[in-house]
């Protein structure tokens, strides 16, 4: 393999020896570093995060202040020496502070991508290309079928719905963190300027992006009563709640998904979505395949998903390639 | 092509049955001849295109992509064409192909020609037409549109009554031009020779107990429910059809029936293989199913028989609106006048109490029928599954406490569930190895959603061993498995099959230790059935 040793798999999480943290650990350990704010990275409990001043801001808002003993914020590519490691982040471009963990020590680096993309984004910094000896990366969509479509096209599609069925109601359900900014502000690049309904679970996050210069006009909270006054309108909601009680108040509606996994027809039917639209915050086969040749590292470990596909794809372009056991991880969970 | 594309896409992801038969009729409305009829016979499932095989689909992209990233995604997606539409990177071309070219194309194509069409075919389309043509060429287009639903879509697309065009169904060829000149008002009904036609069969419906509870018994004629095949044998001067009750014509493989049928008339009723007046298990006629020829000796150990059910028609006299009462009066006075070899009455019941006729459905467990029928005396023999005539009153499932082996992700909606569960019961093993489990069925229905996440999530993290798409869990799980029969079967190593089994419960609670012996499984076995002495009580 690649010869290093001061990282590795762990059931608590991927663990750096050299400076003994852990990365994403899934319950709370003495130091972790953690690339982003979906809550099956950041966990609440540990002594001292390491993390992007909005990582970490959005783990105070979900957890409260008191989520970690001590904090530490750090700008991309801010270098801090931790035990024996170099570490700094740099941009995933997969939600907004969203980081890679970049770790060096004895002349080899080491680069955990997190969750990524590399697919244009109005919301976040765009991914960089960090050369490295082991890459661990991602592969929630590591399958040659995923190949994500142009995520404006899709919008267009929501857009046009909307012009064609006027008196129907188009509920689309987005992951509170990342995806309904990034859908929101979409839409508004491509003239929707009219007010957006959005579900309770988004108004916080919606909050804290306008607030990191993110601009996403007039987003009006759904009540009881302005139920009714939803028709031709786009509402905005938490996946599970296009299933749940609270999506029965519409009279006349349309249910659509923003997600990657909405590229399989029948993925989209288990949920019964009509209007499915892809639109993914993670690398496609293609982002993943060209991210591995662009950062030139002799080994790829693969975590996270469809892990046995990239392994042999790694594996078939002449690199070490292994898959990197996590616990905790549900395929599904903030795709 | 574009339009069917879009036509499949909308009708997959639309649930509302009504929203389905506007989009039909939209579709028929905007599509060209003989585009739509093309379209029609793929949902309806008449195309002929059997020449392309999953294997032929398979084999044009493992050239193109790597075998193993290929085999990965199918496993992953659980459907053929999903996987080789999204998979397959095209050249598109901006000429757009037709529908009609498609089909026509892919008919004509000689055997040797099938795969280089197909994949120049794939080449010159996007991804939703990729979809289309390989659901197309493939057949099964699992669209969630019945042949029912179709009918009904252009039924109203042409302002007639479904009756119109389930009478002329069978006699219509795709691509159906005539039919749809004939529904826009630009012809005369196509002018079909209806006398060997099947016609479309009456259906029953499953019975509840509140459903019971508003019927009165005065109304009612019980009748055994056998457990064969249906069938409609047809028989006018000198020719002579056999139907199953979709129409398909399985006469070929059985001459024997064939050959009895020197009257004249339209039998409904039950295909069986009865031996020394026996029915025997459906196994038997198994046997006989699906043959082109059967040989003599086939024939000969699996005698079949018809038990006849109803009589639609007779030369010049269609029964069908009659009175179920008046027909079953004519079908015994048919029975009577004939010399009947291979066709024997089925016996009707008159129903005095629902208790009295509930015990009769329980009160055997042999084998040869499924429950009763209940129907009603006065139903005229109505296409399809109309409700409020016929009812099926199954006998009551046997059960068993199995324990969960292995587990198969499903298809189409259940893709990457693992939905298919294989599992088994304890045989005492040699005096020291003590007991072991043996695979004595296979079931992918009878939970909920809720309990399929639950059994998925058990499935992923039980995992011993994984073989492809199937993995082998630890034996801890105990699931209860409802059957209509258990027979015997040398296929399988437990040495017997069961019949239409399905999880009732699953046993979270229940050590696995504890599921039941392969004894105490066999002893459910069905006993064969003598006939009862034929009556008539109307």
């Amino acid at each position: 393999m690649s010869g290093i040793d001061w990282i590795f798999p762990t059931p608590t999480g991927l663990y750096c020896a050299a400076g003994d943290f852990y990365i994403d650990p899934m319950s709370p350990v003495d130091r972790a570093v953690v690339t982003h704010g979906h809550a099956d990275h950041a966990r609440a409990g540990h002594q001292k995060v390491l993390a992007t001043t909005q990582t970490l801001a959005i783990m105070a808002s979900r957890y409260g202040e008191e989520h970690a003993r001590q904090t530490q914020a750090v700008n991309y590519g801010e270098q801090v020496t931790i035990g024996g490691a170099i570490v700094r982040l740099a941009p995933a471009g997969h939600v907004l502070g969203s980081a890679q963990v970049v770790i060096e020590k004895a002349g080899q680096r080491v680069v955990v991508s997190g969750d990524y993309k590399r697919r244009p984004d109005p919301t976040c910094t765009p991914f960089e290309v960090v050369p490295c000896d082991l890459f661990i990366t991602e592969a929630t969509f590591g399958l040659p079928v995923f190949r994500h479509p142009d995520a404006e096209e899709e919008v267009k599609k929501l857009l046009r719905s909307l012009l064609v069925f006027p008196e129907k109601t188009h509920l689309v359900g987005v992951y509170a963190l990342g995806k309904c900014q990034r859908l929101i502000r979409i839409l508004r690049d491509n003239g929707y300027d009219t007010p957006i309904f959005v579900h309770g679970a988004l108004t916080a996050l919606s909050d804290f992006y306008e607030q990191h210069g993110v601009a996403l006009g007039e987003l009006v909270p759904v009540t009881t009563e302005s139920k009714k006054a939803t028709k031709g309108r786009l509402v905005l909601c938490p996946p599970s709640a296009l299933a749940d009680r609270w999506s029965r108040g519409f009279s006349d509606r349309i249910a659509a998904l923003a997600s990657g996994w909405m590229l399989i027809r029948q993925r989209a039917k288990q949920r019964r979505v009509e209007l499915p639209l892809v639109i993914s915050d993670h690398a496609d086969w293609d982002e993943l395949t060209a991210t591995i040749t662009d950062v030139a590292a002799d080994t790829i470990w693969v975590t996270h998903g469809q892990e046995e596909a990239l392994v042999h794809y790694a594996r078939s372009c002449g690199l070490e390639a292994a898959p990197l056991a996590l616990q905790g991880r549900d395929e599904e969970s903030a795709a | 092509m574009k339009l069917f594309a879009d036509l499949l896409e909308r009708l997959v992801f639309t649930n509302s049955r009504n929203e389905k038969l506007r989009l039909l009729a939209t579709y028929f409305r905007e599509a060209p001849d003989p585009d739509r009829g093309w379209a029609v016979a793929a949902i309806a499932g008449t195309l002929d295109t059997r020449t392309v095989t999953p294997s032929i689909v398979r084999k044009l992209t493992e050239a193109r992509v790597d075998p193993v990233l290929f085999r990965l995604s199918y496993d992953y997606v659980g459907d053929l064409a999903q996987t080789v539409s999204l998979i397959w990177q095209g050249q598109r071309t901006t000429e757009p192909v037709s529908l009609d070219k498609v089909v026509s194309r892919l008919r004509s194509a000689h055997r040797s020609e099938i795969a280089p069409l197909l994949e120049s075919l794939l080449d010159c389309l996007g991804e939703s037409e990729r979809f289309a043509l390989l659901k197309l060429a493939t057949g099964g287009l699992r669209v969630g549109v019945s042949a029912r639903m179709l009918k009904l879509a252009l039924a109203s697309f042409g302002d007639k009554a479904p009756e119109e065009i389930e009478e002329l169904w069978f006699g219509l060829e795709p691509p159906y031009c005539a039919l749809f000149a004939w529904l826009e008002g630009r012809a005369p009904a196509p002018a079909v020779d209806r006398t060997l036609l099947f016609r479309p069969a009456m259906l029953a419906h499953p019975l509840d107990a509140e459903t019971l509870a508003r019927l009165d018994p005065a109304d009612f004629i019980a009748e055994w429910k056998w457990d064969g095949i249906r069938v409609q044998a047809l028989s006018f001067d000198g020719k002579r059809r056999l139907y199953t009750r979709t129409g398909d014509d399985i006469g070929h493989a059985f001459p024997d029936i064939l050959e009895s049928m020197t009257w004249e008339g339209v039998i409904d009723g039950e295909l069986l293989v009865v031996e020394d007046e026996t029915v025997r298990p459906f196994h038997r006629l198994q046997k006989r199913l699906g043959r082109k020829a059967p040989s003599a000796r086939a024939i000969a150990e699996n005698p079949a028989r018809i038990r006849a059910y109803d009589l639609l028609e007779l030369p010049g006299a269609d029964l069908r609106p009659q009175p179920f009462a008046i027909r079953r009066q004519r079908l015994e006075e048919w029975a009577s006048a004939n010399p009947l070899s291979r066709f024997d009455l089925s016996s009707v019941f008159p129903v005095e109490t629902w208790q009295q006729i509930d015990a009769l459905r329980e009160r055997s467990r042999s084998g040869g029928y499924e429950g009763l029928m209940l129907k009603r005396r006065d139903s005229p023999y109505l296409a399809g599954r109309v409700k409020g005539h016929w009812f099926k009153w199954k006998r009551e499932p046997l059960t068993a406490d199995c324990v969960l082996m292995y587990a198969q992700r499903g298809h189409g909606k259940r893709s990457s569930y693992y939905s298919d569960f294989t599992f088994g019961c304890w045989q005492e093993g040699a005096e020291s190895a003590g007991p072991r489990l043996v695979p004595v069925g296979k079931a992918y229905s009878g939970f909920t959603n809720a309990e399929l996440l639950e059994l998925d999530k058990f499935v992923r993290a039980n995992t011993t061993e994984r073989f492809g798409p199937v993995r082998a869990v630890t034996p801890d799980l105990v699931i209860e498995v409802a059957f209509d029969a258990l027979q015997p079967s040398s296929r399988h190593k437990s040495g017997v099959a069961m019949r239409f089994p399905r999880i009732k419960r699953i046993r979270w609670d229940k050590p696995a230790a504890e599921a039941d012996s392969l004894t105490t499984l066999s002893a459910l076995r069905d006993m064969p059935m003598a006939d009862q002495k034929q009556q008539s009580l109307l």
